[in-house]
């Protein structure tokens, strides 16, 4: 096997060591912090905007609240209503969009030079005076209602709500964050307005942008976006340890195939272990088609379209998950393997060969990730998120490649936990039994 | 298609990637943004294409086949997508597995997918790697090597494949059953992924015969985007995709079309996991056409006016603004097809509005829009949209590379693709009229329902198996 590592030596050395951005770091003459990738052979901006916190700061009793104001930002705001921003935008050709997660609100904008400063006249009207009519509303819940009964015949959904709710019980994350058709139907204009005022403040903005600015320009874009914000908005929400205990639950669904979600308690990104945890999630089952998962239960045995694991490292709490499919039938035998993998994993750790290649994988991918402006400024706004600086980048695959073996098998004897396992499975699965 | 699951707190397996963006917008000023096309052809008949962007060292290699799951032989559906899966294990000089692994071990990515007109593979990785690639790619066109045992196998993810992606989704069954009602002779009623009985009885023999006829170089075509030169990339494919011999007596690709329609379809179907009902409408229309794409750009424009933007369309402020009959509106069309295209129309009625309703108003405003035509304004708006898009596609040197390959793969050529936006931007109101007249034919459209089992809120009695009747 030294031949081999001496290959993949060479290939690490050969590929690009990293991406060869330029990240300026520039705070607004208003106060606020962003950061910049200038590139000026395409004549628009991506600015990606995050306010932190998300859907996770709903009221006690409006669950939901936050997706739905969230959703209602584009529709309607200071003098025009929701067809009067459409037809605004349209005409620009602006790429607006507002989205709501466990962690933050999101807003992406792609606009072009040519009317960059009527476009953003037009997100500033979203975010610093947005309407929330009434009209809007009922047509917009009416949205949110309809996903929210199609989630109740999705076996994916059903397995996910009651994974989430066993591990999370009454903290945020332990319920879906579009709501339930009670409290969806419940909310009202004024708690739509409270969750607007708890989560869209300055405090807890987030700022990146790539493409055809100066740092000048932006510094003066962001003040006039954002400026007129308020300070600060509703306390963060507490931290949250995973509660489930080891086990099995069947959630009956008609189906013929069953779908599984599985983990336990997880490493967050600030626990020096993290990279070796990173690295083992890659080798077992994050690596897409080439992870011990998917060749033990796609390969060998065909029991699955694709089977995944992730590392959650939510800004409250963190988790190793996974999921998969499989015929009604199969279920028993899937969830054999993945348990026996992963007791695997925890006893055997990971050979100098696995370890090798999940490196070179990792730290020479890592540069095409930065592949456009957009996706460029949503790596950035991420990072600033994740509490990194700008030197990351740079730094991250010395990170991953400093990681010994000895390490990751400590890391893999400590972090997988077998009798831990605890698994939902939606559907109608031959000879698999609930055990509580 | 081989999953790539996004990361997300909730998995969800139907959602796949075939996102390679790239693009690299990086900090040198000097840097070239996607714009420089070139394309020549080897002496063995494969056509290559080189898009430049020299933003960052990195390149998508694709190989697009123009076969798919159309060109399949009668009985065998599936066994476009079936090879698909099989051509990631070995050849006579590589192990089974090993592309996968040695793209991987390279920092890259890799993943393929089948359409009705075209099979396509790619990598995304270092600029450094392109020959690796190419000697792979084209060591795997001719020299494939199935293990009876592996193919059974592989038989059984794409059964759990169809199971997830398909069976499991009563709308997916839905589009499955009005693909098949609309698209009665043209083998476009087929669904991709096969039909499941068809699909048990797939082997190593069939795949072979398949991949034998249809991989071959002048049935293939290089597409090559990123930082690197048509001069490179002419000698690296000369020496791996160079060398590989032609198949012989590859005729055109005519297959069976749909004879003229003179009775609309209407299709009723009921699922006890159907918890919002919804209504489809497909009209048989035609795709881009070499040398004469006009149709097309105006069909472009009659979808986005009828059902592109909710709060704009003409659907979706009547059925969504103006009354609450519809929680949505829209229509689409897709503009590349070797053989016909559809033009779609979908409404999910609101809380209390059934679907006989919610048909009738769908009707009532495509008669208004056929004797008002558009709103002047709402064209100027999707005219300066469809501008707009071609400056946003320059961060995205993959999705360029598809736009070429999915053209290429279905009758058109590299100037039909370099003329495409001007022949948008050349549309007019009265174009879109006239497309109108022809597409928006009862005669030619099918008609569904898709209904929670517990029964239809109106409308004739249907039972609880999925059916189709004619009226």
């Amino acid at each position: 096997m030294k031949h081999l590592a001496a290959i993949l030596f060479f290939l690490v050395a050969a590929l690009p060591a990293r991406a060869e951005i330029e990240i300026q770091t520039l705070t607004s003459p208003g106060g606020l912090k962003a950061w910049l990738v200038e590139e000026h052979s395409i004549p628009f901006v991506a600015l990606e905007i995050r306010f932190r916190g998300g859907t996770s700061l709903d009221a006690p009793g409006k669950r939901g609240a936050v997706n739905l104001m969230t959703a209602l930002l584009e529709e309607g705001a200071a003098d025009m209503d929701a067809r009067a921003f459409a037809t605004a935008r349209e005409g620009l050709a602006a790429r607006l969009r507002f989205n709501s997660n466990d962690d933050a609100i999101s807003v992406s904008a792609q606009v072009l030079t040519e009317n960059r400063g009527e476009a953003m006249a037009l997100l500033r009207a979203a975010l610093v005076e947005p309407r929330f009519d009434g009209d809007a509303i009922e047509r917009v819940r009416g949205q949110v209602l309809s996903n929210l009964k199609n989630r109740a015949t999705d076996p994916d959904a059903l397995a996910a709500d009651a994974f989430n709710a066993m591990a999370y019980g009454d903290h945020p994350y332990g319920s879906h964050d579009g709501g339930t058709l009670e409290s969806v139907a419940d909310l009202t204009r004024d708690d739509i307005v409270a969750a607007f005022e708890s989560t869209v403040a300055r405090d807890r903005v987030y700022i990146s942008a790539v493409g055809d600015i100066t740092p000048e320009e932006l510094g003066a874009l962001i003040d006039d976006l954002l400026g007129r914000l308020p300070d600060t908005g509703a306390p963060m929400p507490e931290n949250v340890t995973f509660g489930a205990s080891g086990g099995l639950t069947v959630t009956p669904f008609p189906s013929p195939q069953s779908t599984a979600q599985f983990g336990h308690a997880g490493i967050g990104i600030e626990n020096p272990d993290f990279f070796a945890a990173y690295i083992l999630n890659t080798i077992f089952g994050g690596s897409g088609f080439n992870s011990r998962l998917m060749e033990e239960v796609r390969k060998k045995r065909g029991l699955t379209y694709g089977i995944r694991t992730y590392l959650i490292d939510s800004d409250r709490s963190e988790a190793v998950i996974g999921g998969v499919s499989t015929v009604n039938e199969r279920m028993a035998e899937t969830i054999q393997v993945v348990r026996d993998e992963w007791a695997r994993l925890a006893t055997e750790g990971v050979s100098g060969e696995e370890l090798a290649a999940a490196k070179t994988y990792l730290t020479g991918a890592y540069p095409l990730r930065f592949d456009g402006n957009a996706p460029i400024a949503r790596i950035l706004v991420g990072m600033q998120l994740d509490g990194r600086s700008p030197d990351y980048i740079k730094t991250r695959n010395a990170q991953i490649k400093a990681v010994t073996q000895d390490e990751i098998n400590r890391v893999a004897a400590e972090l997988y936990q077998p009798e831990a396992l605890r698994f939902i499975v939606a559907g109608q699965p031959e000879g698999v039994e609930s055990t509580d | 298609m081989r999953a790539k699951l996004m990361r997300a707190k909730l998995m969800s397996f139907a959602q796949m990637s075939f996102a390679l963006g790239l693009g690299l917008g990086l900090a040198a000023t000097t840097a070239q943004a996607a714009g420089t096309i070139t394309d020549f052809e080897l002496d063995n008949g494969m056509e290559v294409v080189v898009i430049e962007d020299t933003r960052a060292p990195v390149v998508v290699h694709m190989v697009w086949y123009r076969t798919g799951s159309a060109d399949e032989p009668p009985g065998k559906s599936g066994i476009a997508h079936f090879l698909e899966h099989l051509m990631f294990k070995g050849t006579d000089d590589m192990d089974s597995g090993a592309f996968s692994k040695t793209v991987e071990a390279n920092g890259g990515s890799d993943n393929a997918f089948t359409s009705t007109d075209y099979t396509a593979y790619f990598q995304r990785v270092a600029a450094d790697r392109l020959g690796l690639m190419m000697e792979m790619e084209a060591d795997r066109m001719r020299d494939l090597v199935l293990a009876p045992e592996e193919v059974a196998t592989e038989r059984d993810v794409i059964l759990e494949e169809r199971a997830t992606r398909t069976d499991s989704e009563p709308r997916a069954l839905f589009r499955e059953a009005m693909r098949a009602a609309l698209f009665r002779n043209s083998p476009y009623g087929v669904p991709i992924i096969g039909w499941r009985a068809e699909m048990e009885g797939l082997n190593e023999d069939d795949a072979l015969a398949f991949y034998q006829r249809y991989y071959a170089p002048n049935n293939a075509i290089l597409i090559v985007a990123g930082d690197v030169t048509p001069t490179e990339v002419r000698a690296l494919a000369e020496a791996h995709y160079g060398p590989l011999a032609p198949t012989a007596g590859l005729g055109p690709r005519v297959r069976p079309q749909e004879p003229p329609t003179r009775a609309a379809h209407r299709l009723m179907m009921a699922d006890e996991r159907v918890a919002q009902p919804s209504l489809m409408r497909l009209y048989l229309a035609p795709a881009r056409t070499s040398g004469a794409q006009e149709d097309a750009a105006a069909l472009v424009f009659l979808s986005e006016l009828l059902g592109g933007s909710s709060a704009t369309s003409v659907l979706g402020q009547a059925l969504q603004f103006d009354t609450n009959t519809a929680i949505y509106a829209g229509a689409g069309y897709s503009s590349v097809a070797l053989d016909d295209s559809t033009f779609s129309l979908v409404v999910v009625p609101a809380e209390g509005v059934d679907l006989a309703q919610a048909e009738a108003a769908l009707d009532a405003q495509l008669a208004t829009f056929m004797k008002d035509g558009p709103d002047v304004e709402a064209f100027d708006r999707i005219k300066m949209q469809i501008r707009a898009r071609e400056i946003f596609a320059l961060d995205d040197v993959g999705d360029l590379a598809e736009r070429y390959g999915r053209a290429l793969t279905s009758g058109l050529t590299i100037e039909d693709v370099r003329a495409w936006p001007d022949v948008l931007q050349a549309v007019t109101p009265d174009d879109v009229m006239r497309v109108a007249q022809e597409v928006l034919d009862m005669r030619a459209s099918v008609t569904g329902w898709l209904m929670p089992e517990t029964g239809p809120e109106s409308g004739p009695e249907t039972g609880p198996e999925t059916g189709e009747e004619g009226l």
